[in-house]
């Protein structure tokens, strides 16, 4: 009997060594890790839809490329690589970085830096009149005595204001 | 004063800046036309050569003994060039139909059938390839080269009808509902 139980216990030990081992030679991907790459992917079959997203059969079938390629080891590099040499450049959701599609990361940034610019400009524009008008009235007012009606009217207003 | 007001208001962007301006803008305009311009191909009409390609097939698939070839090599026969995927579903009506065809013309060597499979995975072309028993090449369409030559833009299946001069004769979209459909216009070209 005491052999018997300590065969099974012997059994039992092997068992779990050898599904540990199993476990650890085959880590299925999950779903989290395999959206993190197929989200910077692009569906070429419905344009304009993230793959991690995309419910066409393509897609899944694409995503259980992307587990398959997880679960080999490859590093989400060789499976953007991959995706590329097959599929072309417009499958990934990011240009790379390269001749005119720089443009697509310059000119945006360009464009908020000029708008920037102008409305500084536009704002500095609308002020300096004011300014110049109101500075314009006051030196007219010591050096002439026929003041502007206009601007006569201005002074009042801003010393009311006052 | 006042004359001096009116510059102070008058202020705006120099002349030269909005030279510059204008300039880029030209510029951007046109590397983006050249872009546009490489990566649109003019659509093919009937009537028209194909341009060449090259097909590697998949492995278990050759022509003529090579697993891979150009289209110029077909030079002489007749090739029809189906563009298909494993995701779609209207692809699988007339899998059987072109199979069919595909065993009434291969001893006779006057007509290729070729397979064109569009942004695919090897997993699952691998399977529809087996569960419909097609025997004639089958190649994949990297990087969507060989589709983007035959201006494929209406979705799968499509089917390429080629002379044996290279001149494209006739587009099916969409899937065929039987052999004698593939059968009369393979024959009319054949004639």
């Amino acid at each position: 009997m005491k052999k018997y139980i300590s065969g099974l216990a012997l059994a039992f030990l092997f068992a779990g060594l050898f599904v540990g081992i199993a476990l650890a030679q085959d880590p299925t991907p999950t779903d989290d890790e395999v959206n993190a790459v197929a989200k910077q992917l692009y569906c070429p079959v419905c344009e304009n839809t993230p793959l991690d997203v995309c419910p066409t059969e393509a897609c899944r079938q694409w995503r259980d490329l992307i587990r398959e390629q997880l679960g080999k080891g490859w590093t989400e590099d060789q499976i953007k690589q991959y995706f590329v040499a097959n599929y072309g450049e417009r499958v990934l959701a990011e240009p790379p970085r390269r001749g005119l599609n720089w443009l697509v990361y310059l000119i945006p940034p360009a464009i908020i830096l000029a708008g920037a610019i102008i409305l500084f400009r536009a704002l500095r524009q609308w002020t300096t009149p004011k300014t110049a008008i109101v500075s314009s009235g006051q030196a007219r007012g010591k050096t002439s005595s026929n003041k502007d009606e206009y601007v006569a009217r201005l002074e009042e207003e801003l010393k009311k204001r006052k | 004063m006042t004359e001096s007001n009116n510059t102070a208001i008058k202020r705006g962007v120099p002349l030269w800046a909005q030279a510059v301006i204008w300039l880029l803008l030209v510029i951007l305009l046109v590397l983006v036309g050249l872009e546009l311009k490489k990566i649109q191909t003019p659509m093919i009409e009937i009537g028209e050569r194909v341009s060449d390609f090259n097909m590697v097939f998949y492995k278990g698939y050759e022509y003529a003994g090579k697993s891979e070839m150009k289209l110029s090599d077909l030079r002489g026969k007749v090739v029809l060039i189906n563009i298909w995927a494993s995701w779609c579903k209207p692809c699988e009506q007339e899998a059987q139909e072109l199979e069919t065809t595909w065993q009434n013309y291969k001893s006779e060597d006057q007509v290729v059938l070729i397979g064109v499979d569009y942004v695919d995975t090897p997993n699952g072309a691998n399977s529809y390839l087996k569960k419909f028993g097609i025997s004639y090449a089958n190649a994949p369409d990297l990087q969507s080269s060989i589709s983007s030559i035959l201006n494929r833009n209406m979705g799968v299946p499509e089917t390429y009808f080629v002379d044996r001069e290279g001149v494209l004769q006739y587009v099916q979209i969409g899937p065929f509902t039987s052999v004698d459909e593939i059968k009369s216009i393979v024959d009319s070209i054949l004639d």
